[in-house]
């Protein structure tokens, strides 16, 4: 079993975001050994992108304030791989297309495994392009985990047979093309997902924390990302106490939905 | 390979929310552009309300004063709304109200892709919001004044650095939000499948013309044809119909800002390096991190780290040659053709010009250069001023 297919042998799985290098990477590296020991199971790592087209405005802030500290994709490797001798919680990156294209898709993938990294999504592949990134990922042992939304529909079946580690599911919207609240559209959009794949599902909780733990009961784990950033942006390298206790809390509601 | 390339650019690299409503509009697209009554609809609206066909015009005095080729200039300034940005937006709207949509979003650079699709939205009843740089409605203001003024809703954006990139990151985000009722009318040859070949298509109406144009005045087609290049949607359209003529040089003017070897530069084909950002593989401005760089020119039409996949792909074959013209040269050319033929281009047409006042001289009296003025310059007269030292009230 590998490290991400641990992270679902235990109940519902409670994923962090973190961005790497919010506001340092030094802050990251604790934040993550935190998370780790507050209860979660798995950590979303995000590499900043300059311009981050597929996030709101508190992910988009917390890129520019990494960049602004000084991270880098060989520096964020560096940090993986110091972090990686301390804790065995799954660590997936979460990057735009530009950053693995420009470091060379090969040396992006070979250097990312090497530092200890266990999978990768990338927020501007759709399907139609993922055989540029995902046989590379693969050949070097990480899983490339495929992302469907609110608005996938019929697509969904496609996505989810090619899926690996973990199908992740965001960016349910309130005013898009279902007219359906956002936990219907994520219970209609598991549905379909288990119709043609065992995979554990994701669900994107969103600003909508108050529905975490129907949003827990509907998948098989929850991603939970701008309130973390909201912390961090709040407390900078201060926040670890804030997380560990939001962390904590968090579990606690994951075990509940869970029985 | 995935849809919609051009060589080893284009494709459809965008997030999942966004794949259904590119589906959707390519769908469409490949039902309305073979409709005849679709067609008919968008040539009276190009003919009786946009006013083409536009003019090739002589310019005889630039001619002279230059001593080499013949200098022809599309005049796509005479357009309605000030330049070739109404082809494509016409064209785009009428396919939104045809798909159902109530409501048309756009990114605007220097305003005059804002302006036309204010204006087409309000023909044909669409809501229409613009999304355009903080940075950008300053230098612009006029324009946004406009776009009010015709019933859109202007957002300044305040994201990254505020300029062009980031209007279209941010009209991106609100499309995803959004794709039920509302259809996103890009502005140039860029972004994901199918975009870059809808708005080739609506822009090429402007080689289709100057070809006709020439050979009647003519009887020969250019030597060379020339445009800016920011994006690279009036180039195309530009260049388009000549693509098969290999006797006619294609030449892309991008906007060079303080120089190629300063940091402050847009030019993306002499500076940028092979990407993907902003839903298409192509040539981007990209520090050695592919973190997408901030750019600089004059022109807020020109002021994008990228360039169009199309153009991209005529690069590598060699088709198409894009050279840098810098700030100092396309206010000098904005400055020259108002002086010399008592028509003032928009700066990002200047940076043609430019190039034209350039290459002339060394062209035989019987070669011919087809020059495209995309837009008029009223928009960028107090800009210029001040550039030039001079504040006037706009």
């Amino acid at each position: 079993m590998n490290r991400i297919q641990n992270a679902f042998a235990h109940g519902k799985t409670l994923i962090v975001f973190l961005t790497c290098g919010d506001p340092d990477l030094e802050s990251t590296e604790r934040f993550i050994e935190t998370a780790a020991r507050s209860g979660a199971d798995l950590i979303e790592l995000g590499i900043p992108f300059s311009d981050p087209t597929a996030e709101g405005k508190v992910i988009q802030e917390a890129n520019l304030r990494a960049l602004r500290g000084g991270a880098t994709t060989d520096r964020i490797f560096e940090m993986v791989k110091r972090v990686r001798d301390k804790v065995e919680i799954p660590l997936v990156f979460a990057a735009y297309a530009n950053v693995v294209f420009s470091y060379g898709i090969e040396r992006f993938f070979s250097t990312a495994a090497a530092s200890g990294a266990d999978g990768i999504m990338l927020h501007d592949i759709p399907y139609e392009e993922m055989e540029e990134f995902a046989p590379v990922c693969e050949k070097y042992g990480m899983e490339y985990i495929s992302q469907v939304s609110g608005e996938s529909g019929n697509r969904i079946p496609m996505i989810a047979r090619k899926g690996k580690g973990f199908l992740c599911c965001a960016a349910f919207s309130e005013s898009g093309s279902t007219d359906n609240g956002i936990l219907s559209q994520a219970a209609a959009v598991t549905k379909s997902i288990r119709g043609v794949s065992s995979l554990p599902v994701v669900l994107n909780a969103g600003n909508a924390l108050e529905n975490i733990q129907e949003m827990a009961a509907c998948g098989d784990g929850v991603i939970v990302d701008v309130p973390v950033v909201e912390r961090i942006a709040k407390y900078g390298r201060e926040a670890d106490a804030s997380l560990a206790e939001y962390i904590g809390a968090l579990k606690e509601t994951l075990k509940k939905a869970g029985q | 390979m995935s849809k919609g390339r051009f060589g080893i650019h284009g494709g459809q690299y965008v997030p999942e929310t966004l794949m259904n409503a590119v589906n959707e509009l390519e769908e469409a697209y490949a039902y309305y552009k073979n409709d005849e009554a679709f067609n008919r609809e968008l040539t009276t609206l190009l003919n009786e309300y946009a006013g083409r066909p536009s003019l090739l015009y002589f310019a005889k005095n630039m001619t002279e004063d230059l001593g080499g080729a013949k200098i022809y200039l599309k005049r796509e300034d005479l357009n309605h709304t000030g330049a070739h940005k109404i082809n494509n937006v016409l064209g785009q709207v009428l396919l939104a109200k045809k798909m159902g949509k109530t409501r048309v979003i756009a990114e605007t650079g220097a305003g005059q892709h804002g302006v036309a699709t204010a204006t087409a939205a309000t023909l044909m009843g669409m809501e229409c919001e613009i999304f355009m740089g903080k940075e950008d409605t300053e230098r612009q203001a006029l324009n946004v004044y406009k776009m009010r003024l015709l019933g859109a809703k202007v957002h300044a954006v305040t994201s990254g650095t505020a300029t062009l990139k980031d209007a279209v990151s941010e009209t991106m985000r609100e499309w995803a939000g959004r794709l039920k009722d509302t259809h996103y009318v890009l502005g140039s040859v860029m972004g994901p499948h199918p975009f870059p070949t809808i708005v080739r298509d609506f822009q090429a109406v402007i080689s289709r013309e100057i070809k006709q144009q020439i050979l009647e005045k003519e009887g020969r087609l250019p030597d060379a044809v020339l445009a800016c290049v920011g994006g690279g949607s009036n180039a195309i359209g530009a260049f388009y119909h000549f693509i098969e003529d290999p006797s006619v040089q294609l030449i892309g003017c991008e906007a060079a800002g303080r120089g190629v070897d300063t940091f402050e530069t847009a030019a993306t084909i002499s500076t940028g390096k092979l990407g993907i950002f902003h839903g298409m593989k192509s040539y981007f401005c990209q520090d050695e991190f592919g973190q997408i760089a901030p750019v600089y020119s004059i022109s807020a039409g020109l002021d994008y780290p990228g360039v169009g996949p199309e153009h991209a792909a005529l690069y590598d074959t060699g088709r198409a040659q894009y050279v840098p013209v810098t700030d100092d040269e396309a206010v000098n050319a904005f400055e020259y053709l108002s002086r010399m033929e008592g028509i003032i281009p928009a700066i990002e047409s200047a940076h043609a010009v430019a190039h034209a006042i350039k290459i002339a001289p060394s062209f035989r009296k019987d070669q011919i250069i087809v020059v495209n003025i995309s837009g008029r310059g009223d928009k960028d007269c107090a800009a210029i001023a001040r550039y030039r030292g001079e504040e006037i009230a706009e």
